[in-house]
């Protein structure tokens, strides 16, 4: 039996606030209990997941871990062996894309290259048969927003990775959709430009209040953009979290080990020195202090290697048998020497689950 | 410096042959049309002339193999297109049971010796009553040209990316909004080629014509062996030229449309 959600009208949020997880009622888009096997193979296992109005949910997980899967089903251009699918309230499970109210910006782009930039954004409207007066200045208006008028009649083949990408976003913002879908928006950007498209994308959505689904395998990118984050694996949502959250109480070693840098030891840091055990201590690197002195709780350490990130050191230690990383700024350690290290913070994880 | 002096002689040696070979040819067809009579030791032509191409124009027999041309070649690419296309799309964007073996099956009209397969065909149409009808004639034209309008398509359908018929769907095109809007228009350029490559092929065709076709309905290339045996040479010539251009005006056009086109860099996209 599928859930009937009501309709409730769309409260305003302002921008940058925390979201709290939605209750099924007032979200969306409503995920439940979504089922995809490929080629026998299960890619999609009993995913749950609720997005509130205005809200940026990112997908985030290693390449083959079902979230495209999810965003195509969303899409529609996958039907769902078992599970529903709510968009605003209405269930869309069985309809075609062309009739679902959401917008998909694709990782490809996927612009019409018999199109200008104009016709691409306009052909959504086209579609839906309204009028010129009224294409032109929607259109415009959407070009706008990405800062593109000024190509409004070039052909996408003559423009940037960047701008085509703008473009995409502009064609999808265009068709005013229920929910915005992103597939992996930035991979196919330069370094730089990424940072900058990615900012970009987060301030349209916040001023536009656009509830949008990003999937996506960069954790820089789901940790700067979203409102919360749902952490992918194996066809299964681990956890779904603010990011800061994600990032300092991850609920599964997985999360830990894929958000983030981690040192990784079986057995436990007790005392100042390390105790081998069956359960695995996670220390993120910023957790580990160095000193010139013992102290309470330090134990020595070997400094075997210094690689300067620009804005922080990372540093290699070795001792008490493991190999650890640290990050710190300020003074350089001279590779060679001994000092001593403090494990200010740790995770502990049996079976994969957080203990403590 | 002795070593890359000889290969330029030998590249300038080389060039100057192809150019012989290739424009030699041409040339003497061309002052041909044109002369009143040309003989072995002179250079030039005795004197010029008009003559051949009014003579070939008034020809009534002439006039409607050129008319016969005009109309076959167009009729086969229309029919060939409506057959094949179809087939194609199939092709390019379809993997059914039996795809490969299919694909090959339609080069195999190709494979064999072109008389061999007229011969049996030529049993066939007597037994169906086709002989000198222009569907028969027509059957022919398209056999030839049915590879042409399956293969290059196919690979023009197959390379449309299928996320931008994805893209179309989600802007909310049905899947027949999507096909004319975008998927035909992207594959023009291969269809456009293929539909050029069965004009020629039509307007070239010389032996199923002359089987099926003769007396009744004779074209262009069925025409030139009865020149070249009862009429003067110049006249020859003057039909060898006519016979070419519309290979050469297609040629240009396609050049012109389909490689330099904003529809080629289309496909420099992912």
């Amino acid at each position: 039996m599928r859930p009937t959600v009501t309709h409730t009208p769309s409260t305003t949020t302002p921008a940058g606030a925390a979201f709290s997880p939605p209750a099924a009622a007032d979200a969306a888009l409503v995920l439940q209990g979504l089922n995809k096997e490929l080629g026998g193979r299960p890619i999609v296992t009993d995913l749950d997941l609720a997005v509130a109005r205005g809200e940026l949910v990112c997908l985030l997980g290693p390449s083959g871990c079902g979230k495209t899967t999810t965003l195509r089903m969303v899409a529609g251009f996958l039907a769902p062996d078992r599970g529903a699918i709510v968009v605003d309230g209405k269930d869309v499970t069985g309809l075609p894309p062309e009739r679902r109210p959401s917008a998909m910006v694709f990782q490809s782009y996927a612009l019409w290259p018999h199109m200008t930039v104009f016709k691409n954004v306009a052909f959504p409207l086209r579609l839906k048969g309204v009028g010129k007066a009224q294409i032109a200045e929607r259109v415009e208006a959407a070009l706008e927003l990405v800062n593109l008028t000024h190509h409004m009649g070039s052909r996408p083949g003559r423009i940037s990775g960047g701008e085509q990408q703008r473009v995409a976003l502009a064609r999808a913002l265009v068709q005013e959709p229920a929910l915005l879908l992103l597939d992996e928006p930035l991979s196919n950007l330069d370094a730089r430009l990424r940072v900058k498209v990615r900012e970009e994308i987060r301030e349209i959505q916040q001023r536009l209040g656009i509830t949008t689904l990003l999937v996506t395998h960069d954790q820089d990118e789901a940790l700067s953009v979203s409102d919360r984050i749902a952490v992918m694996n194996d066809g299964r949502i681990e956890q779904v979290s603010a990011p800061t959250q994600l990032y300092a109480e991850p609920e599964t070693e997985f999360v830990a080990t894929f958000v983030g840098s981690l040192n990784r030891v079986s057995g436990t840091f007790s005392d100042g020195g390390f105790v081998p055990g069956p359960e695995v201590t996670a220390v993120r690197p910023e957790d580990i202090s160095l000193h010139d002195h013992p102290g309470s709780a330090t134990f020595p350490v070997r400094v075997d290697r210094v690689v300067p990130h620009g804005s922080f050191i990372e540093v290699v230690l070795s001792g008490e048998g493991q190999t650890l990383r640290a990050f710190r700024s300020g003074t350089v350690p001279v590779v060679g020497s001994q000092v001593h290290a403090r494990v200010e913070r740790s995770m502990a994880f049996v079976d994969g689950r957080r203990v403590s | 410096m002795a070593r890359r002096l000889t290969t330029n002689v030998l590249l300038t040696l080389f060039l100057a042959l192809l150019v012989v070979f290739i424009l030699g040819p041409l040339l003497w067809l061309g002052i041909r049309a044109f002369a009143t009579s040309w003989t072995y030791p002179n250079l030039l032509p005795d004197g010029w002339t008009l003559e051949w191409w009014r003579k070939v124009i008034a020809d009534n027999q002439l006039s409607t193999a050129v008319q016969n041309s005009l109309t076959f070649a167009p009729l086969t690419v229309i029919v060939s297109a409506v057959i094949c296309l179809p087939a194609a799309y199939a092709f390019g964007r379809h993997d059914f049971a039996g795809r490969k073996i299919m694909l090959v099956g339609i080069f195999a009209t190709n494979a064999f010796p072109k008389m061999g397969l007229f011969v049996t065909m030529a049993s066939m149409f007597y037994a169906l009553g086709l002989m000198q009808t222009v569907l028969g004639i027509v059957i022919v034209h398209v056999m030839g040209t049915v590879v042409f309008m399956t293969w290059i398509p196919a690979a023009a359908f197959g390379a449309v990316p299928r996320s931008l018929e994805e893209a179309a769907r989600d802007a909310g095109a049905s899947p027949a909004r999507v096909f004319f809007r975008v998927t035909l228009p992207l594959a023009l350029p291969g269809i456009l080629v293929a539909m050029v490559m069965s004009f020629l092929a039509s307007f070239d065709e010389a032996q199923g014509t002359y089987l099926v076709g003769y007396p009744d309905y004779l074209t262009m290339p069925t025409q030139m062996y009865s020149l070249v045996l009862n009429y003067p040479l110049q006249m020859a010539a003057v039909f060898s030229i006519l016979l070419s251009i519309p290979s050469v005006l297609l040629l240009a056009l396609a050049h012109r449309h389909i490689m330099g086109g904003q529809l080629a860099e289309g496909f420099q996209l992912r």
